[in-house]
């Protein structure tokens, strides 16, 4: 066992780097590190998401045929790795990551081939339709319901917690096409035009004070038939296969070190006063710092089985779990190293473009929106208390 | 970047795996809790045998040259049957301090005799005033006409009765009092002036606090040439942390495994105790823990070659980390147990209070989180 890269992959972490301070203008890293929500806005995630399809690194995840760049899991970690230090943008992953796998597992022929390659170059921005008002946690008793029509479904329903629903051109969804025995059963996978008639949005802003949710309502909308992904009322099956990638294949530890560095270089400037000075703080630090260290060392653990064509099984579900936790940590950390400065509010949007100059150093505006939009980490994906159930039922067969 | 044990891990492992769980049965513990030595010396031999004292031993020096990863999976089987035998004291600590220290004349007097099971050692460096600071030392070795003088006192000195040789740090004075400098003296169990009390270790096996009281000793009682012994004790405690992490891990999966049995097992208000949502998550959250400690310690270990800093970073982190975990896993392993779970009638006790040990040894997770934020830069020392 040993955690060094062989010269081939030290070589690919060189052209990583290369590619990375060719393509990563300095805007693009001032508006990320200045945006205080879970994604980057599309004037930069998909400017981003553009370079990297240009590369072929549009989909680090997906098959080669189907435009993945074939990496082995090795050089995941290093590209992920790479972009975390860079502080490259938070590309929307309900493209790439969540419905492009459903495509490729269970899609037709037509609707890869329209879809796939337009994810890929950032052409279709992808927004998720599945919690709904009524159906948080308890998932598969949506209510949103698609009547078969002739050639169509007609939608009438709402879908809550919508990420980007303002900025998407597309939506893939689950909807009630049957009333099974089970409520799981009756459920479809279904692609939808967000520029369909009788589709509304209305924005929801969350406590941080950023418009990065919606709330989406549907009013007798016909989706074809033909954008039904996989069997009708097979949706769940479908819809949880995404769930997985939603939840364990990310590679977070990175990020979070990334984080971390950031509050850490705060704390020990006289911006805050060095607020490092403060033991508490120092201690603090130094406790989520070994989190992080924990977390990756089981990222790689994960990594290495897959590497090896292992299973990495059960060790992955408590993955989300932690970084969820260790997040809300390093944020929480940020509130206590600004100190009075986190008492300011800056209700303009975004912050990478303010037209006037704020009152605290533009690098502070962040840090307290993203502690209270942080709160949603251990919510969103399968609350924890959900993800604790599954561990209680899938790593200890309760 | 492989993750994954060779075969020679793999089947290190599974033969440790089956030697614990056939040997070191609860009875056996029984019987090992009233043995005045602690442990078994039969047991001993077989481990050697096994070729285990002889692991971590370097080639060159009549040993097998294994490194901290082998440790790890010899010591996590150790924590699985709660060990008594000083596996930690003779091989891990004792034997690396001969070899970071000693002359090559040493070296062959001593570590081959090691790895053949035919020589116990012991390491007699903690004091009352320094808590857990590695750098104080108040004992002092003075030059003598033909060798050196020892004063001073040493506390939880692990399995010191068992040892044949106790490797003591004292200070080195010079013409002008105190050097500054440590050296490490091998003083033989019985010489004049050693005097240890001995006593019955909190989780099992012996420990003794030891006088030193004008014992002389030769020459060549001290290891190696006079330079400065810290670094190689902070490298060697480094390792045994690295070491007792890996024990660690194996208890508590020894918990968590046990726990899981009873909550499936132990009915109330007519169904397991299992089918509650606040133990299912209680016992989720142990398993992650035990998780996090996995990670820890296999870090610690692939970390403990490394340069010094980012070595002791690691080993600091993991023991403050797993100490954090070691204590969770604990404490609630026998609140699920209920009030069976505070008696000595079930295995449960001894497991608590083995980690309830490890958690204190070399300092506990307040320790060493602060440790880990000095040698970051964050706190001044």
């Amino acid at each position: 066992m040993d955690l060094t890269f062989s010269a081939e992959e030290r070589a690919f972490e060189q052209e990583v780097r290369d590619f990375i301070s060719a393509n990563l203008t300095p805007e693009m890293k001032r508006a990320t590190a200045l945006t205080p929500s879970v994604f980057s806005d599309p004037d930069i995630g998909m400017a981003w998401q553009r370079a990297l399809h240009r590369k072929g690194w549009g989909a680090p995840g997906w098959p080669v045929e189907h435009g993945g760049p074939d990496w082995t899991p090795a050089q995941r970690w290093i590209f992920e790795a790479e972009c975390a230090r860079a502080g490259v943008p938070n590309v929307n992953v309900m493209g790439v990551k969540m419905v492009g796998p459903v495509i490729i597992g269970f899609g037709s022929p037509e609707q890869k081939n329209f879809y796939l390659p337009r994810i890929l170059s950032g052409e279709d921005y992808w927004c998720q339709g599945y919690s709904e008002p009524g159906s948080g946690s308890d998932l598969a008793s949506l209510k949103t319901r698609a009547v078969r029509d002739g050639d169509d479904y007609v939608i009438n329903g709402t879908k809550i917690w919508t990420t980007h629903a303002h900025h998407a051109n597309r939506m893939f969804a689950l909807v009630r096409t049957n009333d099974g025995e089970r409520q799981q059963d009756g459920i479809s996978f279904l692609l939808i035009d967000m520029k369909t008639p009788g589709i509304t949005t209305r924005p929801i802003l969350t406590i941080g004070g950023d418009h990065e949710v919606n709330q989406v309502f549907f009013d007798d909308v016909r989706v074809p038939v033909a954008n039904r992904v996989g069997e009708e009322g097979k949706g769940w099956t479908y819809g949880k296969y995404l769930l997985e990638f939603e939840r364990g294949s990310g590679i977070a530890s990175a990020k979070l070190r990334e984080a971390l560095k950031t509050i850490s270089d705060l704390a020990a400037s006289d911006v805050t006063g060095r607020a490092i000075d403060d033991p508490d703080i120092a201690l603090r630090m130094s406790e989520v710092e070994v989190d992080i260290d924990a977390l990756e060392m089981t990222e790689l653990r994960v990594l290495s089985a897959l590497q090896t064509g292992q299973n990495p099984g059960a060790v992955s579900s408590l993955i989300k779990l932690r970084v969820s936790e260790i997040r809300q940590a390093v944020t929480r950390l940020g509130v206590d190293v600004i100190g009075n400065d986190g008492l300011v509010v800056e209700p303009a949007r975004p912050f990478y473009k303010l037209n006037h100059e704020p009152v605290i150093p533009e690098e502070l505006l962040p840090v307290v929106p993203e502690y209270l939009n942080g709160r949603a980490y251990t919510i969103f994906g399968g609350s924890s208390e959900i993800q604790r159930e599954i561990i209680a039922k899938m790593v200890l067969g309760l | 970047m492989d993750l994954t044990p060779s075969d020679e891990q793999r089947l290190l492992r599974e033969s440790a795996d089956r030697f614990v769980a056939e040997t070191f049965t609860a009875d056996h513990r029984k019987t090992a809790a009233n043995d005045p030595l602690g442990f078994s010396p039969a047991i001993w031999k077989r481990f050697a045998e096994l070729g285990w004292l002889a692991l971590p031993i370097s080639e060159a020096d009549g040993g097998l040259g294994g490194g901290a990863i082998e440790v790890g999976i010899l010591m996590e089987a150790f924590g699985r049957g709660l060990v008594s035998e000083p596996f930690l004291s003779t091989v891990v600590i004792g034997a690396a301090l001969v070899a970071e220290c000693g002359t090559e004349a040493q070296k062959q007097a001593i570590l081959p005799k090691v790895a053949e099971g035919a020589l116990y050692l012991a390491f007699a460096h903690s004091e009352r005033a320094a808590r857990f600071d590695l750098a104080h030392v108040e004992a002092t070795a003075t030059r003598t006409a033909d060798g050196w003088r020892l004063n001073g006192s040493k506390i939880a000195v692990l399995d010191g009765a068992a040892a044949n040789q106790i490797i003591v740090s004292a200070e080195i004075a010079n013409a002008n009092g105190a050097s500054g400098k440590l050296g490490l003296f091998v003083v033989a169990a019985g010489t004049p002036g050693l005097s240890l009390r001995d006593y019955a270790r909190l989780g099992g096996g012996r420990g003794c606090s030891l006088d030193l009281k004008d014992v002389q000793l030769p020459a060549d009682a001290l290891l190696g040439d006079g330079s400065d012994a810290l670094p190689a004790i902070e490298a060697v405690v480094d390792r045994a942390m690295a070491a007792l992490g890996a024990e660690a891990v194996g208890i508590m999966q020894t918990l968590l495994d046990t726990t899981l049995e009873y909550t499936r097992m132990r009915k109330q208000f007519g169904r397991p105790l299992s089918a509650n949502q606040v133990i299912r998550h209680r016992l989720a959250d142990m398993a992650m823990q035990v998780d996090e400690a996995r990670s820890m310690a296999l870090r610690a270990a692939l970390m403990a070659d490394a340069a010094p800093l980012q070595r002791s970073r690691a080993a600091s982190g993991a023991k403050a980390k797993i100490g954090k975990c070691a204590r969770f896993v604990a404490e609630q392993s026998v609140q699920l147990h209920g009030a069976m779970g505070v008696t000595e009638e079930l295995d449960i006790g001894a497991y608590f209070k083995r980690l309830l040990a490890f958690d204190t040894l070399f300092g506990g997770s307040a320790y060493h989180y602060r440790r880990h934020a000095t040698l970051s830069g964050r706190m001044q020392d």
